[in-house]
């Protein structure tokens, strides 16, 4: 069983009326790996999760979760995947004990509830109607729900979105910790720091295609060029290069030589973020 | 079969709870006999106003519960996602609506049995001449009134507008269908308009073993018209149901 990956995405396909949604993306999730799909609004992040979990039919292409196809995986399936949605919400009327117990109900072995609670920090809102909770509580609530059938598999779609700082760091640690138990998880995020923070390997989408994929650290190795800055004679230099070690050698060798100061001297990697900004405006502008 | 009677308790505990919407649902039918049955005195079409008037208050409360209750209800959840998320569990979506349905016959049933008390206690009505046949009705009623609830939350696309669409249907069918009173002095369009509603031939069978002791099967055409309007609510939720938020 362990050699089965967790999910497994070969050309995947999905079009709404002329808008093609998905556009060929294929990727493969270890079991125990957390995978991030990092990308704009409308690059076809929820498509392909939605289709993941059962929710829609494909055009194309072949996808395994847990080694089902998910259009055909029925409950046996959705016994072993937790899902948080992007957006829904729960019985407003429950207590967030209540809404626990409501969902344990339908699966054949539940968490126990008051445990997951505590996971997910509402302990002390466990009496509380869902209706008085905060934004943030409500997200916790989303994926104590999740939890609760004890899901080999959990998607995660835009957990942190609408988050302050705070709140989402402790989203984060949640996350952390998941993974520690040896979840798989799929997480779809806008926000770079998270996929960064929180994935071992990120794809970027991109228009319903994935342009890179990698470790954060692989994302970052691609960048093109190293820069280096300095001021000279009021004016800002930025010289982008290769061998960053040579081009500083020489600078710094000619201005010591003739007792110049380099002013403002950095050498600046690029980020993720630029990465990421680079490869989601590649050829913007074209139709 | 034990997601079953979990859902079925998770429905009741979500109705009861919901306070503003079992005050609609639950009370206003039997509310409303109170009033009525205050106002009426004397003879209605050959039976005691009381008797015909509670008769007529069940067919009602059946619509409003089996109908625009089940209608609003079902609207809501769609539009907050509740039901989408409930379709990543592995409860079957079959079980959902089997026990929404289910949960839809306890409150009739309740409804029904709070009305008869008071007609009995108050207003001196008599009670069911034929139980098992009253039985059968309420059943036929409910069946008949989800169907037609499926298929109008099928149609109406977002929360804010279903109490106002479900509403604008029921409670013209039951005063056209003399739920709330005689209506032999209605205009002759209003009365033919009455006459395809499914709510008159629900109530027709209603005063039949209720009033008369009639049997249940010896009425096949109100059956037959009460099935078909059901049927026909199935139908279009066969064709048009949807799980997820409708907003775009």
């Amino acid at each position: 069983m362990s050699t089965v990956p967790a999910l497994a995405v070969r050309e995947l396909r999905k079009s709404y009326g002329e808008v093609e949604a998905v556009a060929g993306i294929s990727f493969t999730v270890e079991q125990g790996e957390v995978f991030g799909l990092l990308g704009p609004n409308g690059a076809g992040k929820t498509t392909t999760v939605e289709i993941l979990e059962g929710y829609r039919a494909r055009d194309g292409g072949e996808v395994t979760v847990l080694g089902i196809d998910p259009e055909h995986g029925g409950s046996a399936l959705r016994e072993r995947i937790g899902v948080v949605l992007q957006a829904s919400d729960l019985p407003a009327a429950l207590t967030v004990r209540e809404v626990h117990q409501m969902f344990a109900g339908y699966y054949d072995h539940p968490r126990d509830i008051d445990e997951v609670i505590a996971l997910v920090g509402l302990g002390e809102k466990s009496g509380s109607r869902v209706k008085t909770l905060s934004g943030g509580q409500k997200r916790r609530l989303d994926l104590g729900v999740a939890l609760v059938g004890d899901p080999e598999l959990l998607f995660l779609d835009e957990p942190t979105t609408g988050f302050d700082p705070a709140a989402r760091r402790t989203a984060w640690e949640l996350v952390r910790s998941l993974r520690a138990l040896g979840k798989t998880i799929l997480l779809t995020t806008h926000y770079l720091d998270e996929a960064q923070q929180l994935a071992d390997r990120v794809a970027v989408i991109r228009d319903g295609r994935i342009v890179k994929q990698g470790s954060p650290a692989e994302l970052i190795g691609v960048a093109p060029k190293v820069e280096i800055r300095y001021r000279e004679g009021g004016r800002d230099v930025v010289v982008a290069t290769d061998e960053p070690t040579r081009l500083l050698a020489e600078l710094t060798a000619g201005a010591v030589a003739e007792g110049r100061e380099l002013d403002s001297l950095e050498v600046v990697r690029p980020s993720l973020e630029d990465v990421y900004l680079d490869l989601i405006d590649d050829d913007e502008g074209t139709p | 079969m034990r997601r079953f009677r979990h859902e079925v308790r998770n429905q009741q505990r979500l109705f009861w709870r919901n306070r503003e919407s079992a005050v609609f649902v639950f009370i206003f039918p039997p509310m409303l006999f109170l009033l009525l049955g205050a106002v009426y005195s004397g003879k209605i079409d050959g039976f005691r106003a009381a008797d015909v008037l509670l008769v007529g208050l069940i067919g009602y409360g059946c619509a409003n519960t089996a109908f625009a209750g089940l209608a609003i209800t079902l609207v809501i959840r769609r539009e907050s996602g509740v039901l989408k998320r409930i379709r990543a569990t592995p409860l079957p979506m079959v079980t959902y609506l089997a026990a929404v349905l289910c949960s839809t016959l306890v409150v009739f049933v309740l409804q029904m049995l709070l009305t008869i008390t008071l007609g009995l206690t108050l207003y001196g009505a008599k009670g069911p001449e034929n139980w098992f046949g009253m039985v059968l009705t309420a059943l036929l009623g409910v069946a008949c009134f989800a169907g037609l609830g499926f298929g109008i939350t099928s149609l109406i696309r977002s929360s804010e507008g279903a109490s106002a669409v479900v509403n604008l249907i029921v409670l013209p069918m039951a005063f056209l269908s003399g739920s709330f009173g005689p209506t032999r002095r209605y205009p002759e369009a209003l009365r033919w308009v009455a006459d395809v509603l499914p709510l008159t031939y629900l109530i027709n069978l209603m005063k039949a073993v209720y009033l008369r002791g009639d049997s249940f099967f010896g009425h096949p055409k109100d059956i037959a018209i009460v099935v078909a309007w059901g049927l026909v609510g199935v139908l279009i939720a066969w064709r048009r149901f949807g799980w997820e938020p409708r907003e775009q």
